[in-house]
Order: C-alpha cells, then sequence, then structure tokens
C-alpha cells in the first residue's frame, strides 16, 4: 500500500512514456524471441526428419537397424533411443544416493565453517566443461572398470542369480553403457545435489526443531520430516538430472563404445542419440535419408528432453512459485 | 613527455606493421578448401612451404569428408576435398571435376602382449572372419597356423572400429567388401557401416586408444597415425599370396599398380595384384568445380597453381608425414585433366601451364 502512495517517478507525463513504452517493448519482444527460436528450431528439426518420417513411419522408433551404406540404406532408432534412456535413468540410480548423502551432509551434519567450501566444489564440478569428463572418462574410469570391475568381480556378478544376464559380456574393452553412466552420474551429480540441498534448507526450522524436541535422531528428522516436506521438489531436481543427462554428448561419445547393437549387457558397447548425431554428422550428405534419419534423432530427442523437463516443471512449480 | 614520444613510436610500428600486413595480403591470394580430415597435415604444411614462392594462402577446413561435398556443391568454397571418391554420373551432376593429391594406406593395429611390430600374418579371410565376430579367439587354430614361430596368447578379440564417418572406415571396409563376398552382401562398405561386432571408438586416437587398453583388441588406423605413435601393425597376405609389411616401399607398389586412366582419376587400389603391394591403399581427392563462376576464375586458377606446386615440391612434405606421393606420371594426367576439363564461362581453359 505505501508503495502504490509514493509520489510518481519525476519526469513521468501524462498517459505513457515514450521511453516506458519502448523498454516494455523491448523486453516483450526479448521474451517473445526466445518463443520464436524454439519454435523455429522445432520446426527445422521436423523438416528435417521429414523425409526419414516418410521413408520409415512408426517403424523408425522401433527398428534396430542403423546401416548408412549405399544402396541399402535403413535407419532405425531403437537402439539409440534405448542407450539414451538407459544411460541417462542408471545415471540417476548412481548419483541420487551420492547427492542425498552430500545434501544431507551439507544441511545437517557438516559443521558451519565446512558448509561453504563443500558447497563450492559440487558447483565447481557443474563448471567442468564435458569434453574433459570425456578425457578423464576415457582415460581414467574405463581403464577402471575393464580391470577392476569386469575382469575382477565379472565373474561374481554373472553368479547373480536372476540378474546375472545384465553383467555377462563378451566385450572387455571397458567402454560401454555402464561407464557411460558412471560418467553422467558424476557429471549430473552437482545439479541434484545443489537442487536437494537448497529444498532441505527451505524447510521451516520449526518443524525440524519440533521434532528433535520430540527426541527424533537426525536421521529420523531427515526421513519423517525434511524428505516428506520437500519430496516433490527433490524429484523435480532428479528429472533436471535426467534431463542434463539425456541430452550430454561429448563425455558419453568418448566412453560409450559407439555400437549400433541392442546391448545384451551393461558392459556391452552401445550408443545415444547425441552422440550418433555427433559422429554421423560431419559425414552426411546434405539432403540424404542418412542426414534426415539423424535430424529425426535430434527431432526425438528434443521430444524426450521435452517431456522430462515439463515433468520436472510441473513437480518444481510449488517450490518456484514460492 | 617521454612518454607520449614512446606512445607514438608504438602507434608508428603498430601503424607500419598493419601497413605491411596488409600489402602482403594484396600480393597473396587465398584460396579456400573445406572437407576430409585424413589429408589435413599434409595440405597444412604445403599450404605453408608453398605461401613464398607461389603468392597463394591456403585457408583450408578439415570438417569431413561429407562436408566437403557439401559445401563444393553449394560453392561456398573454392574446391572441396574427400577421400571417398565420387564416382563420374555424381561429378557430372555436380559440374565437378576429380583428382588425387596424395594416398595414404590403412594398416591393422594390434594389441598382443608378445608380439612385436610387423610379425603377425593375417590373411584377408582371417580378417573378414575377425571382424565379423567369428573369430573369437586369438589362439583359434586358423591365426596360430599362419603363425608357427609366434607365441600367440590365448585372449579374446575385442575389435575395435571408427564410430565416427571416416575415408579410413571408407577404405577399410571395402577392402574387406574385396576378399570378402560374404562381407559385401552384409555390412558391407561405406564411410560408416553398421558393423557386425566390436566396439567404436572416436577418430584414430580413439581407436588406437581403445586397441592399447585392451589385450587381444584389433583394429585399423591410417598408417601415418600408427607410425608416429608406434602401434604394433602386422603383415597382411596381399592378391599375389605374398605376406608384405607395411612399410613405404610395399605402398609405393601399391600407388604403382593403380590404372590411374580411369576418367573420374579415382582408380582401384585395393587389393591390386601386384607381387608387393600393400592391400589396402587409398587416395585422398580434390573436387575442383568444372564451370565457375567468372569472379571464382582466379581461385580455380590459383587452386591448380597450388597443386601443381605441391605435386612438384612437395614429395618430400609428404614422405615426412607417412604420405604417399603420387608418381609423376599420374600429375600430369592431373594437369592433362585441369586443361580440358575446367573452363572459364566463355568455355576457355583456366590452366594452361
Amino acid at each position: 500500500m505505501g508503495a502504490r502512495a509514493a509520489p510518481k517517478p519525476i519526469g513521468r507525463g501524462r498517459g505513457v512514456d515514450i521511453g516506458d513504452l519502448l523498454f516494455e517493448w523491448m523486453c516483450r519482444g526479448a521474451g517473445i524471441l526466445v518463443l520464436l527460436l524454439l519454435g523455429g528450431i522445432i520446426v527445422t528439426l521436423f523438416i528435417g526428419a521429414l523425409p526419414a518420417f516418410r521413408e520409415f513411419g512408426l517403424g523408425f522408433l522401433t527398428s534396430t537397424d542403423w546401416n548408412p551404406v549405399e544402396g541399402r540404406e535403413n535407419y532405425g532408432g531403437a537402439v539409440a533411443i534405448f542407450g539414451t534412456v538407459a544411460s541417462a535413468i542408471l545415471a540417476i540410480v548412481f548419483s541420487v544416493p551420492v547427492a542425498f548423502g552430500i545434501a544431507f551432509f551439507l544441511t545437517e551434519l557438516a559443521p558451519e565453517w565446512l558448509r561453504r567450501p563443500v558447497g563450492t566444489a559440487i558447483e565447481l564440478l557443474a563448471a567442468v566443461p564435458s569434453i574433459i569428463y570425456g578425457m578423464w572418462g576415457l582415460f581414467v574410469v574405463v581403464p577402471f572398470v575393464q580391470m577392476h570391475i569386469q575382469l575382477a568381480l565379472g565373474d561374481y556378478l554373472t553368479a547373480i542369480p536372476l540378474l546375472g544376464f545384465l553383467f555377462e559380456s563378451r566385450f572387455f574393452a571397458g567402454t560401454s553403457l555402464f561407464t557411460a553412466a558412471i560418467v553422467l552420474a558424476i557429471m549430473i551429480l552437482p545439479f541434484i545435489a545443489a537442487t536437494m540441498r537448497d529444498v532441505f534448507l527451505q524447510v521451516p526450522p520449526v518443524y525440524k526443531e519440533s521434532a528433535y524436541g520430540l527426541g527424533a535422531t537426525r536421521w529420523e528428522v531427515v526421513k519423517g520430516v525434511v524428505l516428506p516436506y520437500t519430496r516433490i521438489s527433490v524429484v523435480g531436481g532428479i528429472m533436471l538430472g535426467l534431463g542434463r543427462a539425456l541430452g550430454e554428448t561429448m563425455a558419453v561419445t568418448f566412453v560409450i563404445g559407439n555400437a549400433n547393437r541392442m546391448p545384451q549387457s551393461l558392459f556391452d558397447p552401445s550408443t545415444t542419440i547425441a552422440s550418433i548425431v555427433a559422429m554421423e554428422f560431419p559425414e552426411s550428405l546434405m539432403g540424404s535419408l542418412k542426414q534426415s534419419a539423424l535430424f529425426a534423432l535430434g527431432f526425438l530427442l528434443f521430444v524426450i528432453s521435452f517431456l522430462v523437463l515439463a515433468a520436472s516443471r510441473y513437480l518444481l512449480r510449488s517450490r518456484l512459485k514460492a | 613527455m617521454n612518454r607520449r614520444t614512446l606512445l607514438l613510436g608504438t602507434g608508428a610500428a603498430f601503424g607500419a606493421g598493419m601497413l605491411n600486413a596488409r600489402g602482403a595480403m594484396a600480393q597473396s591470394a587465398t584460396i579456400t578448401g573445406a572437407g576430409a580430415t585424413f589429408p589435413r597435415p599434409v595440405y597444412e604444411r604445403w599450404g605453408n612451404a608453398a605461401r613464398q614462392p607461389t603468392g597463394i594462402q591456403l585457408n583450408y577446413q578439415s570438417i569431413g569428408s561429407g562436408g566437403g561435398i557439401n559445401q563444393i556443391t553449394n560453392r561456398t568454397v573454392d574446391f572441396g576435398a574427400t577421400d571417398a571418391p565420387r564416382t563420374v554420373e555424381q561429378l557430372r551432376e555436380g559440374n565437378l571435376m576429380q583428382f588425387p593429391t596424395v594416398m595414404g594406406s590403412i594398416v591393422l593395429i594390434v594389441n598382443l602382449p608378445g608380439v612385436a611390430d610387423r610379425q603377425l600374418r593375417l590373411t584377408p579371410e582371417v580378417i573378414a572372419d575377425i571382424f565379423f565376430g567369428r573369430l573369437t579367439r586369438w589362439n583359434d587354430s586358423r591365426i596360430t597356423e599362419l603363425n608357427r614361430n609366434l607365441r600367440i596368447p590365448g585372449l579374446p578379440i575385442s575389435v575395435a572400429y571408427r564410430a565416427d564417418a571416416s575415408g579410413t572406415t571408407w577404405g577399410f571396409t571395402n577392402y574387406l567388401a574385396r576378399v570378402s563376398s560374404a562381407w559385401k552382401d552384409g555390412p558391407g562398405a561405406g564411410t560408416s557401416i553398421q558393423w557386425p561386432a566390436g566396439q567404436g571408438a572416436r577418430g584414430n586416437e580413439g581407436v588406437s586408444n581403445a586397441v592399447r587398453n585392451t589385450p587381444g583388441a584389433i583394429g585399423y588406423a591410417e598408417n601415418a597415425y600408427a607410425v608416429v605413435n608406434r602401434l604394433v601393425t602386422t603383415q597382411i597376405r596381399n592378391k599375389a599370396g605374398n605376406f608384405v609389411e607395411p612399410v613405404q616401399a610395399t605402398f609405393v607398389a601399391a600407388a604403382d599398380a593403380a590404372d590411374w586412366s580411369v576418367p573420374n582419376m579415382a582408380p582401384d587400389t585395393l587389393d591390386l595384384p601386384g607381387a608387393n603391394a600393400w592391400p589396402m591403399t587409398v587416395g585422398t581427392y580434390i573436387l575442383l568445380p568444372t564451370n565457375p563462376a567468372a569472379d571464382k576464375v582466379e581461385a580455380s586458377r590459383n587452386t591448380m597453381k597450388f597443386f601443381d606446386w605441391c605435386f612438384k615440391n612437395g614429395d618430400q612434405i609428404a614422405g615426412q608425414l607417412e604420405y604417399i606421393p603420387l608418381p609423376e606420371s599420374v600429375t600430369n594426367v592431373i594437369r592433362r585433366n585441369w586443361a580440358s576439363m575446367v573452363k572459364t564461362p566463355s568455355g576457355e581453359a583456366i590452366w594452361t601451364a
């Protein structure tokens, strides 16, 4: 009320000032530009993808063929789509427990002086360029998975009843779906951890103090008060990480093995949409069916990412409003 | 006062530098090319070496053969470069002519503890079956029979291939298709194919890294890359039935055995019958418009001038980088083709030397 009663700013005459009008329309223009850009990208991808969609129809989604050889071209996206989704979900499975641990530590356990440095370190992880993760993955994670997981534990893992087939692989190069998921997990960790920490901090202290007052332990407070209070925002943060993992290109390309075959186990090489586009685009001829198939994959990735992000916005809406 | 003179002095020096640079720019004409990554090192070195004597500045962007073909088709560059040669029809359609610049060889690289460089002997049939995923262990009798003098460990065979589309893959898969009809009808040949087995890596460095890290791995790479990185290569049995080592002599033998008079200047160089010929030798090609627009005539002439200089003076550079220079008879054919095929809008030959 006080603000409304304040005198009008000096220089503002009767009606609307030309400067105000200009500013309003510039802002509006910037907002509309974003929409136009987004729409333009979708339309471009779709137009580029049309020949492939026309040629293969819905079969593009289910065909595991990817044959770029001239004269017998046949493209299907099933392997890349599966690889994209599987590696992203695996990455989530690996990173969520760690992210939860980080957030729990930073909000409940860590002494005050340690919170800032650890929090900053987590955020710095997000600033590492993805090509660096790729190189590091290729030279450190790949040999590690090869020597210390596949060779050392492979026999034990395959002996697990029911789940053993997941680990039974004829490939010993170390580049696999599993390695890609590990590298991705590290890459998305900061996003999930930062979101979790932020929402944990938003829990009103009075709730937590009441629980402590009732004699609850730290773990009981987090399990019974913090998590239920922030559940939806936590899921939203995970979805944000999932969105990042789906679109990651360079790091995955280095470590996933780039094989256009359906993986039979976690240690088999596979490929993702982003990876296959990065690999094949430079050598695809303009207007060729191959380029169109790559556009189609790009369009599908856009759709998948859009769905995931939309879901995360929907789940996070209460927090974003606050 | 002092400071001002200093400032003026630097300003003058800077201005003079600018003028010099501009003068040099005016003297040297720039030609722009784009395409294959495989010949990039030799084009760059040639470009540096030729700048002084020819006054031509080369701007080459190694964006990949596909990109090179796209750009020259749209005429956004003066010449395109490709590893996989275009057919006569494709060239006619795009009003392009094609000529080779250097040749390179593809070698097999292996990681077998105890087996040294150029020792392991492989036949075309064995190579095809390895890349089919049918031969799965190194101590398979089909491999040990060929190598009775070697102790070959009983490792599983891990196949590594180029995951990015590349001219190297084009050469290697064409060789496989040549020696194995099952490969020809199955995976086929191209800059990237659907591999029946193994794992893909990005670029020569990715493949060699995958091979180096995995005991029992086999892959293919450009010879230049294998030499520089001291990778373990193999012998291969050629069409004449001899086991040949990947060395300059066998590469040159392959270049000499090719029939360079074919209309698209892209002779068959794979699996030639020469007694000493390395079976996987491929050319890399330049695409030049046959009908340059009036304002591009000069650039077209400069492109030919540049490569003419390289053919005359660049053999040593190419050899140092492990490429195979073209025989002189071939470069003479190229010059004849320039004269007869590349015309100004008014129909005159651009290359008159």
